[in-house]
């Protein structure tokens, strides 16, 4: 009896002199966010999953968000403050985010974080992306598919190799479909600007494109291929207020089962750093049911290309495949691999564009 | 009736009290709003303004943080409050910023990884010189062909957010990081590392670089020719000319200082808190600077308090984020509320307040 309670002191003395992150009776998670969490698109996003996260956890655990908090050093700040207030774990839910994260990771050993869509990871760092470009292998090939003009555009935010990736993918299945497709490419410099985007929708109307695919998150290019009589496809989220057309499918961010298993692990004390990247096959990537006058035969191809992805079967990125000035890259058969993926810096054969310099 | 009557010298007493009734109708006006949100209104002006410099949790922590935030702040808004005095309004402080940073780092990278001492010196200088050469553009156009230097230098900071994203997603892209936008992090490199002078104070050269510039900015205004030029246009552009104060001579001077100072504040802020050249490396700083410049009365000392107490409810704000759950827009709305309020209380600095019936006040 006596021994008992001298542990349980001794326990209580250690509670009260451990890290803060100790002190809590649940565990505190915390999220940090690029844009406002109203923005319609990526932010928005992981705000959702973590609230449905926080819905499935109910009041075991504690959530904690900051919102609109810029890349550098402010998200530096943001991050010790969080990990000083007591936080478990913390998500970082843009790719500006890394470098501060790994830096306060190194001053809180204690404190777990993962990083969404970067590469570096530590001991109490984990990387998570998803493989977006078995999507737009599936949007790409219903693009390829429903074009008339045998052009189809690409609304790119930034050169980097997530966006490069998905024009490859999108470009290489459009020819699947039609190999007489050409795409054009426009480069915005943002992930989220309505009016931009609806110009460069218009932009690419005018250069008798009929099909149009965005990598920026807001729904201003269906409403613009709405009015044209052209189709698009459903970005981040699956965007059905625009079914059954011009929207004719989507790829749709499911990040809520990721954070809900993370942060089981945590619970169970099982958490340990991974760098995970996951796709169709595990439900990160979502594919919107297919709409519109898309034919029986092209949707049954579609939905066929979805379940080899899911099941491993197929890699949207299988050989024979040259790079853009004919150079092979992979050879019959031949799958590409993660690293070549993660930092991708080249178009594939047949696209015209050239990637800004 | 309620009746202004314009005071024939403006009221030193209410130049100083009006940006102190500012701060108190804002955490009033800011304390209802939060009330409405349904958040306890004292313990969020607590967390705003105590917290950060009295938690025992955080405090040790964030005080530290109030000068690397208020450093740039300082330093931009004390060159903008030159021009602003002439009369010369430089809104572009943003863009300058950014190309004082952009063509600092890309002074330096272009010797990585040299190790000598002089290379920070020269980036300091280099970054300068790119805010200079930025505002030189409004300023020369307005001089020779009469432009709007409001219009020219706001419009230059997209153009500069466009050389900033194209800088880190090409021509200063880390060659080590896989492909992705970002140049190399001069954190890893220690002989341009902009570190903390004294570990767990905040101050960098940047925060140095700012307190100078309050004191330089003091001696000049009050001391100086130039300083008593620089007034002389604000206040009485046909006085000064009759007195042969050259308007262009002003322009170009004005312009050059504060596009010089914005970019030493972004090469200061890229090579230390930053660490590196990124498309969202641009955080606001040279419009933020434009409300701590005005809060601070254009006066040297009034700025250094006014970047100071920014940067007090930007990390305030956050820590009212965390631990109450505000939302981020109602902290923004908070520091608007601040520029509001001085704007309006302003009118007592230049009015009377004059009860028409039975003059009793």
């Amino acid at each position: 009896m006596k021994r008992r309670t001298l542990l349980a002191s001794a326990a209580l003395g250690l509670a009260l002199a451990g890290a803060p992150a100790f002190a809590q009776d649940v565990p505190k998670i915390g999220f940090v966010y690029v844009g406002p969490v109203n923005d319609g698109g990526w932010s928005q996003h992981h705000h959702e999953a973590a609230v449905k996260m926080k819905e499935h956890f109910g009041d075991a655990i504690e959530m904690i968000e900051q919102e609109s908090v810029p890349e550098g050093a402010d998200a530096e700040r943001v991050l010790t403050q969080m990990a000083l207030s007591g936080a478990d774990l913390i998500f970082t839910t843009s790719f500006g985010y890394m470098d501060p994260t790994i830096n306060v990771a190194a001053k809180f050993p204690d404190v777990k974080f993962e990083h969404a869509t970067g590469y570096k990871t530590a001991e109490n760092v984990s990387a998570y992306s998803a493989r977006f470009y078995e999507g737009r292998a599936i949007t790409g090939y219903l693009a390829g598919a429903m074009t008339k003009s045998n052009k189809i555009g690409y609304i790119g935010s930034f050169p980097i190799p997530e966006v490069i990736r998905g024009i490859n993918s999108s470009f290489l299945h459009a020819k699947k479909a039609n190999p007489d497709v050409e795409m054009s490419v426009v480069w915005l410099s943002t992930w989220f600007d309505p009016a931009k985007e609806a110009d460069a929708t218009q932009a690419l109307l005018d250069q008798g494109v009929d099909v149009v695919l965005a990598h920026t998150d807001s729904t201003a290019p269906l409403s613009v291929l709405e009015k044209a009589g052209a189709y698009g496809f459903g970005q981040a989220a699956d965007m059905y207020d625009y079914a059954p057309e011009p929207r004719l499918s989507s790829i749709i961010d499911e990040w809520a089962p990721y954070y809900i298993d993370r942060v089981q692990a945590v619970i169970d004390g099982t958490w340990e750093s991974h760098n995970s990247w996951q796709g169709i096959g595990d439900g990160m990537v979502g594919i919107g049911e297919i709409t519109g006058p898309v034919p029986e035969d092209v949707k049954a191809t579609a939905e066929q290309m979805k379940a080899d992805i899911a099941s491993g079967a197929y890699h949207p990125f299988t050989g024979p495949i040259n790079k853009q000035d004919g150079s092979a890259w992979l050879a019959e058969g031949e799958v590409a691999d993660d690293g070549v993926l993660a930092g991708m810096d080249f178009y594939v054969e047949g696209l015209t564009a050239e990637i800004p310099n | 009736m309620i009746r202004l009557e314009k005071r024939p010298q403006p009221s030193r007493l209410w130049t100083i009290v009006t940006p102190l009734l500012a701060v108190v109708l804002t955490m009033v006006v800011g304390g209802i709003m939060f009330a409405l949100l349904g958040k306890p209104p004292l313990e969020a002006i607590r967390t705003i303004f105590w917290d950060p410099l009295f938690h025992p949790q955080f405090a040790g922590y964030s005080r530290p943080q109030l000068l690397v935030k208020a450093g740039p702040l300082i330093l931009i808004a004390i060159g903008l409050s030159i021009g602003f005095k002439a009369g010369i309004w430089n809104i572009g402080a943003e863009g300058q910023y950014i190309m004082g940073a952009v063509t600092g780092a890309a002074v330096g990278l272009a010797f990585y990884p040299s190790d000598s001492v002089l290379l920070f010196p020269l980036m300091v200088v280099a970054g300068a010189l790119g805010g200079w050469a930025w505002a030189m553009i409004p300023a020369v156009l307005k001089t020779r062909l009469g432009t709007n230097e409001i219009l020219v230098s706001l419009m230059l900071v997209y153009v500069a957010e466009n050389i900033l994203a194209s800088a880190s997603s090409s021509w200063l892209r880390n060659p080590e990081g896989m492909g992705f936008p970002g140049s190399r992090n001069f954190k890893q490199w220690p002989a341009v590392f902009n570190d903390e002078l004294v570990a767990n104070t905040g101050m960098h050269w940047g925060v140095v670089a700012a307190f100078i510039a309050v004191i330089a900015a003091y001696v000049l205004m009050a001391r100086h020719i130039q300083g008593f030029n620089i007034r002389l246009t604000g206040e009485a552009p046909r006085a000064a000319r009759f007195s042969g104060v050259s308007p262009a001579r002003i322009v170009i001077l004005c312009l050059g200082i504060s596009g010089a100072l914005a970019g030493m504040a972004g090469l200061f802020e890229v090579t230390g808190p930053a660490g590196q050249i990124t498309i969202d490396f641009n955080s606001g700083y040279g419009f933020t600077a434009i409300i701590v410049a005005f809060l601070g009365r254009l006066h040297p000392v009034g700025i250094l308090l006014a970047g100071l107490l920014m940067a007090l409810t930007y990390i305030g704000g956050e820590l009212a984020q965390l631990m109450l759950g505000l939302p981020g827009a109602s902290i923004q709305l908070f520091q608007g509320m601040l520029l509001f309020f001085l704007l309006a209380t302003d009118v007592f600095t230049n009015y009377r307040i004059r009860f028409a019936k039975g003059e009793l006040a």
